[in-house]
């Protein structure tokens, strides 16, 4: 912390405690008010968020990466024709616009068991960091465990259920959606994983998925995402069903310091 | 029947409930409904129709059929005729100008309360500006105890919010001392605990328990856990002050929540077992939020704003001790920006205060809303100037575990400078006693840790 020149900033000494969490805590205060250092670094913060949200994926850029690695791919659409309606109608998200309806009916669906959608959601930054180092984890682990496999279809402004209409049409056992997730201030770029064992358009809710959340540099890792993944796949097909009836019990392996007890107390 | 002609066109409301949603002000959520105004004409005509209709309108033509939703039934059932007396010939309009009127005094409206019906204040805020909302609301005062005072004239209390995205004990403790020693837990230290089960809830219940015990705090504690969770701690004898719950305004609503009224009235009557409270036996917070209903799917072709206040008819039925309205929390797809957040935030407060409710506010944002600090910091000035009972204390407005953006402990601070605005009583004792504050509402301009928590936050190396 740099000391300012006319000493008007209260330093908190409590501010080492800072270590325990990551809440913003022992920022100091000039009057009553918040340190020029400490409201610029929440104004950054935020603007990370917003350009995560707002700034658009490129989808080219992504097909690309994905072509390089010999991937096939498709390039779909919801029926949330701009960021602001996508924004505010949750409904056109789950649906494809019909430009992708006809895309999809074009192609051959024969004997597919996994549908892997890549949807921007509302975190472009997630996507653009996330999606291509996992999915170059994820489709050799399926091709090895003899899954044949849909191209993978990635959605402009797509909610989590627009899978469900793409597994339906390919009559895909397991859909699984990678998805930007509402950017926090210290997590612009977190990705999600949407899992639904038979997922049916305007059918399946959310209540039939299984979620794995907080994918990025700070959170949960690609091969802890990947394993809690696969528990869960192989969990779907034993007990054939997804959702609240299948219970993810890999462990949370979190970060701990070396101070875990309520130091308030003797 | 609610009809009018303007500007050469013909409007015609099918029903009151049309009517509501057509006069309601813009907001993301009613045309996500598809039953918003389809234009400003329109919106201003069923204001206008809306302002002859009488109030007791209301009773006769419920929003919600009785027969089939229990928020209805208690609405109706639960009407004091006799305190409704005296504004019975009302119209929506007429109660408009005398809220504004010198006669509206404190005292009127506190007596008025118990005869007004949820339906009838969001008539007549639909059809109020915001300093409207502002005036009448700064004139209602909601007093609740528990081991403190909340809601006396020029104060504002906060809730401390630690969360941590583990519920790591370590972490939750340090945003607590960093919340005290802001001047920052009346209203109650509140953690959403990271995963809602027993044993989570227990420790955190236990943590909060010895912490308020130890440094005799003049406070209360609650884990926000699902009220079947801390009915449970309850049945296992783990300490618990307030039960908390988020409420809805529709039956079918609560339903998605996992609650009816009761099961509330049950976790009330367990809580009230207790006795926990010092100086009052109000033990219940809620959470509410415009758009909750029409998430689940359950709004019946109401507007947002009336639904939310239906939901305070089943908050006023358990005296709560805090009602939290999370204003911006749900996201664009119901308030879009900084414009709908803020007047939303103003309406429930009002809505809330008028029913007789101790209105807080979530003051709060996503990152994919057209919002940001400026726009809290019109909400917070304008909430704390309205009169509001309690905001919420976030270290550096980020929470870490809930990934939104709420207000700060330098934003109470930044209210008690501004506007005078006190703690409650025994807690602003306890912050002088430690040193904490000096007897000007100010935090003290020292560089060393009170006493209180020396030796604790010493343990911790630097």
């Amino acid at each position: 912390m740099t000391q300012n020149k006319n000493n008007t900033i209260a330093y908190d000494p409590w501010h080492h405690l800072n270590q325990l969490t990551p809440a913003r805590i022992g920022l100091g205060r000039t009057g009553m008010s918040l340190p020029t250092r400490a409201n610029l670094d929440f104004q950054l913060a935020h603007a990370l968020a917003r350009d995560s949200v707002n700034i658009p994926l490129d989808f080219k850029k992504l097909q690309n990466k994905l072509d390089n690695l010999a991937y096939i791919t498709l390039h779909l659409q919801s029926q949330a024709d701009s960021q602001s309606t996508y924004l505010q109608r949750p409904d056109l998200g789950r649906l494809l616009n019909d430009y992708s309806l006809n895309e999809l009916t074009a192609k051959e669906n024969l004997n597919v068991d996994v549908v892997i959608v890549v949807a921007d959601g509302l975190s472009s930054k997630a996507i653009e960091n996330h999606a291509v180092p996992f999915l170059h984890l994820l489709v050799p682990t399926l091709k090895e465990l003899d899954y044949q496999l849909a191209p993978i279809c990635l959605v402009k402004h797509g909610r989590v259920a627009i899978g469900d209409a793409i597994a339906s049409h390919y009559k895909a056992k397991l859909c699984i959606t990678l998805i930007g997730e509402r950017p926090g201030l210290s997590s612009p770029d977190s990705m999600g994983i949407y899992f639904t064992y038979q997922a049916q358009a305007n059918i399946s809710t959310d209540a039939d998925r299984n979620c794995i959340s907080n994918i990025h540099a700070n959170g949960l890792s690609y091969k802890q995402s990947l394993t809690k993944l696969l528990f869960l796949i192989k969990g779907a097909e034993q007990h054939k069903l997804s959702g609240v009836n299948l219970k993810d019990e890999t462990p949370n392996t979190s970060l701990e310091n070396q101070y875990s007890n309520n130091f308030l107390l003797p | 029947m609610y009809k009018t002609t303007t500007q050469h066109l013909n409007y015609h409301f099918k029903t009151l409930a049309n009517l509501m949603a057509k006069a309601t002000p813009a907001r993301s959520g009613d045309y996500l409904a598809g039953v918003a105004a389809s234009n400003n004409l329109e919106r201003v005509a069923a204001q206008y129709v809306l302002a002859d209709v009488p109030l007791k309108q209301f009773l006769i033509e419920p929003l919600v059929p009785y027969e089939t939703d229990e928020v209805t039934r208690l609405i109706i059932d639960d009407h004091d005729i006799t305190a409704f007396a005296a504004i019975s010939p009302t119209t929506v309009g007429d109660f408009r100008d005398w809220l504004l009127s010198e006669d509206a005094t404190t005292e009127k409206l506190s007596a008025l309360a118990p005869g007004l019906t949820p339906e009838m204040v969001a008539a007549v805020s639909k059809i109020m500006r915001i300093q409207d909302l502002i005036l009448v609301s700064k004139k209602c005062r909601v007093i609740t105890k528990f081991r403190n005072t909340l809601g006396l004239e020029n104060r504002i209390a906060t809730r401390l919010q630690p969360n941590h995205p583990t519920d790591n004990a370590a972490g939750v403790a340090a945003s607590i001392i960093d919340g005290l020693l802001y001047g920052c837990g009346d209203a109650v230290i509140g953690i959403n605990p990271a995963t809602d089960n027993l044993e989570a809830t227990a420790s955190l219940l236990h943590l909060l328990n010895d912490v308020i015990e130890r440094y005799k705090i003049p406070t209360q504690a609650c884990i926000l856990a699902h009220v079947t969770t801390t009915l449970k701690a309850i049945e296992q004898k783990i300490p618990v002050d307030l039960v908390f719950q988020s409420i809805a305004g529709t039956q079918k609503a609560n339903e998605s929540f996992g609650i009816n009224l009761k099961l509330l009235d049950e976790a009330h009557e367990a809580a009230l077992s207790l006795n926990r409270g010092t100086v009052g036996n109000n033990c219940m917070y809620f959470e509410t939020g415009q758009g909750s209903a029409l998430s689940a799917n359950a709004h019946h072709g109401l507007d947002q704003q009336t639904c939310e206040a239906r939901a305070y008819a089943v908050a006023r039925k358990f005296k709560p001790l805090l009602v939290n309205t999370v204003v911006g929390f749900i996201g664009p797809e119901y308030l879009y920006d900084g414009k709908q957040i803020i007047r939303a935030g103003l309406e429930d407060h009002f809505c809330g205060k008028l029913l007789g409710l101790p209105m807080g506010c979530d003051i709060c944002y996503t990152n994919h809303a057209e919002a940001d600090q400026d726009d809290m910091d019109m909400l917070l000035s304008t909430f704390a100037m309205a009169g509001g009972n309690f905001i919420m204390g976030v270290p550096g407005a980020d929470d870490v575990m809930l990934n939104y953006q709420s207000t700060s402990f330098h934003d109470a601070l930044y209210l008690r400078q501004l506007l005078g605005l006190r703690p409650a009583p025994e807690f602003e004792q306890w912050l002088i006693e430690h040193q904490i504050f000096n007897k000007h509402n100010q935090l003290r301009s020292i560089n060393t840790i009170p006493d209180i928590f020396k030796a604790s936050v010493e343990q911790i190396s630097a």
